[in-house]
Formats: structure tokens, C-alpha cells, sequence
């Protein structure tokens, strides 16, 4: 039984992968081919972006339990370091895929830092407070990028914090040839968008890589025994606040990777698109692809973002009909008539949705 | 007398927050849910005093008292379409769903008054004039203040000392004891919404009077402030949440004043961590520890 079990896990790992690489290519073809007109191409990079998040985001609420909804705090900390990295390094690293590499890794490692110091008093509250105080400190983020604004020139990087409102980028004083990264209010103008679907599809297979080696290993399941019995897992010896603190910092960096390549996918990006709103957003993939399942966050976040593009035609119940069929397939998958009538028609299926669930 | 000026319009907004808070904590505590649609309701309540006040020439009161009327029936009817089937669910997929009626009734409102902001008339106009006109309290916050304060007293006393009340505190404690004990479960959840929904359409007038600008997202800042209220004074607790919109409001009022109108905000949630971490539950919430 238990090496049929382990067998398992190791084929949906290794389906996810192949998936992957099988979008990768078709679309690559596709692509190729001329097939893609230009708002499905616009779409390729930032579905990469919410895919990789959904999949961090599924590392905290799913395997290690802990409902966040600050997420887009995080993505917003790897979009912002990362622009200003990638442009203050334009003139000394003629290359844009080596610049965008060294981003998304600034990125990563910023968000790390700044989910690290987040994680410290944020694990110490349980259920509702935890996400509420997630939620403020995406809020927090957010504002506190509002107030930069930061500029570069041949001496270095100048940074202001705007805290009263009343600087604008000319109190940076750059010198000539020097150029404004980031604008207070406006976000991030005039980036040269450098980020490519190839760098997208290296890094959800990065994360891959990342979050379903640590679910099978020793912290993986050190945190998933945390999620399903707290005090069990003290009582065996497994420091708590360390494994939660490693799940919850992996999945920052990954989130601002995935910022660090939303960012530079835009010319003009405000601190504004990281709001609650996207936190949420990347939450209902996680939650509607399956908790703690990889595989499903990869899908619905395809679909989910699809949708109102494809819905696009309604124009103005586009996002009506997205709410209501929101509801609706929470209503349905949580429906016991429902689950019992479909493990009667196919045989077998009511197992596997007691192993998922 | 600039500061007594931030005071007063802090305990003013806080006394909208706390309106709000109050509806938001009752619904939690029995429910255990976090409603994000609750902001919405209050734009709802808000365009439904405003085309009542406006279009059908009504006075202020009556046009409340529709408003009231409205989203005492929307809000009977989203628990019982959607969360009611979601009872014995995860906790998350009720999230979920939450936020799709959020995201309903926003679109909804979209769709039916259009995207452009509306003009709000304050329901009570002019300004009480004190130290020789130095300070100027608008009729409005006072009003929101006495409301504010009948409403904490009423429920506090409808929770105390009715038969409904009693209701509901049982069903908060223990759901499976309170049915078997014969408490009708669902009703007095519906009636938990029903009151929430009823105070969310108060305080959407009494917001729309304060910043006079009504559009589909008028609500979804104010709901989630008023939830940080509800959760500073301990989630669940009438006092609490009174006392925890009041102080939200007369921080946020005085970190505008005094550090910085772009991240007052920031400011709030800022104390709103600290809190938590030194009073786990809250200001006024009960701590229980988990027992192994």
C-alpha cells in the first residue's frame, strides 16, 4: 500500500511536468505558426505570472493550512525590486534574458526577506486573525510603494519616500542621462518590457520543481502535519514556528519572482494593481483548482483567467456572469446530493474524492 | 483646536465604522463567516436612500427607512441562496462564495446605475458652530454618533434580554447543541443577517453623508475597515466592536492630520497588527486557549 501511494504521488508529479511542457510546446507552435492574434499573446506572460502564484499561494493555504490574503503584498515587493534592478542595470548588462534572470532573483530574494520579516509576527495568530492581518499587511505594502520614488543615474540608485505627499521626481536631483524608475503614485513608467513566455515557462516549472520537492520531503510533510494536527506535531518534536516559517518565506519568493516577471511585462505598472482585489483573485484559482493540489491550481488559473476574456463578447456582464459561476461551482462542489450521485455513476470516483478532499 | 477638530471628525467616521463593525461581528460570531459581501450591502443601502431621496422626492427618513427595508430582505435572501447550502462546507469555499455575491452585487450595480459616481445629499445638512465658530461639527456626525450609540445599546440589550437574543448567543456558542436544545438554527441565522444587512443600509446613508461620492465600490474599503474594527475590539463582542470602529476612525482621522494623508491607511493597519500581537483576541475579545 504505502509504495503504491509513493509510486502515486511521484506519476501526478511527473504528469504535471509533462502537461506543462506539452502546453509549452502547442502553444510555442502556435505561436510559431501565426495562430495567436495579439490579445492571446498579451495573455501568455501574465497567466505564467498567476500560475506561479496560485501554485506559492497553494503552499501556504493548502499544505501548510494558513488562510492569506496578502499575497499580492508579496508580488508586488518582487515586481517593484525587479524593475528597478533590470533598469538601473540596462546600461551595464547589454543582455535582456541575463537582466530579466537577475530581476526575477532580486525579486525572489526581496520578497523572501520582506515575507520573512511579515511571517515573524503574522504565525503567530491562528484562522481569521491570520488572515486579517495578512490582508493588512498587503494593504501595508501596497501604500508604502505608493510613497516611493526612485531614480537612476550614472552615481547610483536615488530614493525618496514620499511620505507627505509633496515630493515629486524632481527632488531626486539626477544628473543628467539618469532616469526616473519609479514615480510615487504613477508606479513604475517607461520599463522596458523584457520579460518573454519562455522565461514565464521556466519559472512555473522552477517553482514546480520547488514546491513539489518540498511537499514530498521531510519539511513538506513536517508542515502538512502541522496543517492537520498542531499540537500532535509539537508533542513529536516538530519546531512549529520553523516549518511554518519555511513554507510561508518559500512562498513569498516565489511570489515576487512571479512579480518580478509580471513587472517587467508592462511599461507602465501601479503599486494600485496590487490590491486586494489580486490577492483574492490568485485565491479563488487556489481554492477552486483544490486545496493543496498543484496540478488543479495550474488549471484553474488557465481557465479563470481565460474566462472573462472569452466572456469578453457579453462586454458589460462579463463579470456578472464570472461572480455567478463563481457561486455556482462552489455551490455544486460542495453539494453532498451532488458528490454522492456522481460516486454512484462512476465507480471508484467516490474515493478518490474522500483522498483529495 | 485643530486637534479637537480631528477628534471630532475621527469619533464621527469611527461611529460609521462602528455601525458597521457592529452588523459584521454579530454575523461572524454566528456564523463564523467572513462576509465580504457586508461592504456591498452598504452600497446598496446607499443607492437605494439616495434614488428614493432623489428620484421619488422622499424625505431623508423614509428613504432610510426603504433602504433599510431592502437590504433587511437582500440580505435574508444571500443567506439563504448562498450560504446557506454551505453550512456543513469548508470554511474557505463560504469565503469563496462571499466574495463571488461581492463581486454580484458590485457588477449588478454597475449594470443597473452605471459606473458614473452619483451626488449624494447628505441626510441632515448644516453645522453646529462652537467656540465662536473656531470649531464646526457637522449635524451629520452628530447624528452618526447618537445612531452609533442607540444602535450599541439596543442590541446589546436585544442580545441580553430577548428570547432571539438568547437565541442567537447559544447558536454562536454551540450550533449542534443549540438545535438539539430546539432552537430553530437557520432562522436565527437569517435573522443574524437580516439585523447585520438592516445596520449595513444605516451606515451606508450615514457614509454616502460623509463623503458624498456613491459608485459600486463606494462599500468594499469601509467593509473591510470595519471588519479590522470588528476584529481590534474582539471579534464577536458588541462593545468590542463599538469601541473598535471608534478608535479606527480617530486614528485614521489623526494619522491624516498629523503624519501622512497617503498612509493613514497603512497607519490603522499598522495598530491593528501591534493589537493582535500584544491581545490575541482583540481589545474586548475572550482568549480561550485550546485545550489538548
Amino acid at each position: 500500500m504505502k509504495i503504491k501511494n509513493v509510486a502515486r504521488s511521484a506519476r501526478t508529479d511527473m504528469f504535471t511536468y509533462l502537461g506543462v511542457v506539452a502546453a509549452f510546446i502547442i502553444i510555442s507552435l502556435l505561436r510559431g505558426g501565426g495562430m495567436l492574434n495579439r490579445s492571446q499573446l498579451g495573455m501568455l506572460v501574465p497567466i505564467c505570472c498567476y500560475i506561479v502564484m496560485a501554485v506559492s499561494l497553494n503552499l501556504t493555504v493548502g499544505i501548510l493550512g494558513e488562510l492569506s490574503l496578502g499575497h499580492a503584498g508579496f508580488m508586488s515587493v518582487g515586481a517593484f525590486t525587479g524593475i528597478i534592478t533590470a533598469m538601473s542595470l540596462a546600461n551595464v548588462i547589454p543582455s535582456a534574458p541575463v537582466r530579466l534572470a537577475i530581476a526575477i532573483v532580486v525579486g525572489a530574494v526581496f520578497a523572501a526577506i520582506v515575507g520573512f520579516l511579515v511571517g515573524i509576527p503574522v504565525l503567530r495568530l491562528r484562522g481569521d486573525y491570520l488572515a486579517i492581518v495578512t490582508l493588512a499587511f498587503g494593504e501595508i505594502l501596497k501604500e508604502l510603494i505608493t510613497c516611493l520614488i526612485v531614480g537612476a543615474d550614472s552615481k547610483g540608485l536615488h530614493i525618496i519616500f514620499n511620505v507627505t505627499g509633496s515630493k515629486t521626481a524632481n527632488d531626486l536631483k539626477l544628473l543628467e542621462g539618469g532616469r526616473i524608475i519609479i514615480k510615487g503614485a504613477q508606479g513604475a513608467t517607461g520599463t522596458q518590457t523584457i520579460a518573454t513566455f519562455t522565461a514565464g515557462f521556466i519559472l512555473i516549472m522552477i517553482t514546480l520543481l520547488v514546491v513539489q520537492n518540498m511537499v514530498r520531503s521531510r519539511t513538506g510533510r513536517a508542515v502538512m502535519a502541522i496543517r492537520d494536527n498542531r499540537i500532535a506535531a509539537e508533542s513529536v518534536g516538530i519546531n512549529i514556528t520553523k516549518y511554518k516559517l519555511i513554507a510561508f518565506v518559500t512562498s513569498a519568493a516565489m511570489a515576487g519572482a512571479a512579480g518580478a516577471l509580471f513587472g517587467l511585462n508592462y511599461s507602465n505598472l501601479a503599486a494600485a494593481k496590487f490590491d486586494f482585489n489580486t490577492s483574492i483573485l490568485v485565491l479563488v484559482f487556489v481554492v477552486l483548482g483544490g486545496l493543496g493540489n498543484i496540478w488543479g491550481s495550474i488549471i484553474a488559473t488557465v481557465v479563470l483567467y481565460i474566462l472573462p476574456e472569452a466572456l469578453r463578447s457579453f462586454a458589460t456582464y462579463r463579470m456578472l456572469i464570472y461572480a455567478i459561476v463563481l457561486i455556482l461551482v462552489m455551490l455544486a462542489t460542495n453539494n453532498a446530493q451532488l458528490k454522492t450521485l456522481l460516486g454512484k455513476l462512476v465507480p471508484g470516483r467516490k474515493k478518490e474524492g474522500e483522498e483529495n478532499g | 483646536m485643530k486637534f479637537l477638530a480631528y477628534l471630532v471628525s475621527g469619533i464621527s467616521l469611527g461611529s460609521v465604522y462602528a455601525i458597521i463593525a457592529l452588523g459584521y461581528t454579530m454575523v461572524y460570531g454566528i456564523a463564523k463567516m467572513l462576509n465580504f459581501a457586508h461592504g456591498d450591502v452598504i452600497m446598496v443601502g446607499g443607492y437605494i436612500s439616495f434614488l428614493a431621496a432623489t428620484n421619488l422626492g422622499l424625505p431623508a427618513v423614509v428613504s432610510v427607512l426603504i433602504a433599510m427595508a431592502v437590504c433587511t430582505v437582500l440580505g435574508i435572501v444571500i443567506e439563504g441562496l448562498a450560504y446557506r447550502p454551505l453550512r456543513a462546507a469548508p470554511k474557505l469555499a463560504v469565503l469563496i462564495t462571499a466574495i463571488g455575491v461581492s463581486y454580484f452585487l458590485q457588477n449588478s450595480a454597475l449594470l443597473i446605475w452605471g459606473a458614473n459616481p452619483k451626488s449624494y445629499t447628505p441626510v441632515v445638512s448644516g453645522t453646529l458652530k462652537l467656540f465662536g465658530g473656531q470649531l464646526s461639527v457637522s449635524y451629520v456626525s452628530l447624528l452618526t454618533v447618537a445612531a452609533c450609540i442607540v444602535i450599541m445599546i439596543a442590541l446589546t440589550l436585544f442580545t441580553g434580554r430577548t428570547k432571539m437574543g438568547k437565541a442567537m448567543r447559544a447558536c454562536s456558542e454551540d450550533q449542534g447543541a443549540a438545535q438539539l436544545m430546539g432552537i430553530n438554527v437557520n432562522r436565527t441565522i437569517s435573522m443574524t443577517f437580516a439585523i447585520g444587512s438592516a445596520l449595513a443600509a444605516i451606515a451606508g446613508a450615514l457614509l454616502c453623508s460623509f463623503s458624498p461620492t456613491l459608485m459600486p465600490t463606494t462599500g468594499s474599503m469601509p467593509g473591510i475597515k470595519a471588519f479590522t474594527a470588528a476584529v481590534f475590539g474582539g471579534i464577536g463582542s458588541i462593545p468590542g466592536a463599538f469601541l473598535g470602529g471608534i478608535l479606527l476612525g480617530v486614528i485614521e482621522s489623526l494619522a491624516k492630520g498629523y503624519i501622512s494623508t497617503q498612509l493613514s491607511n497603512s497607519i490603522v493597519f499598522a495598530v491593528l497588527i501591534i493589537i493582535l500581537l500584544v491581545r490575541p483576541a482583540g481589545l474586548l475579545g475572550k482568549y480561550v486557549p485550546e485545550k489538548v
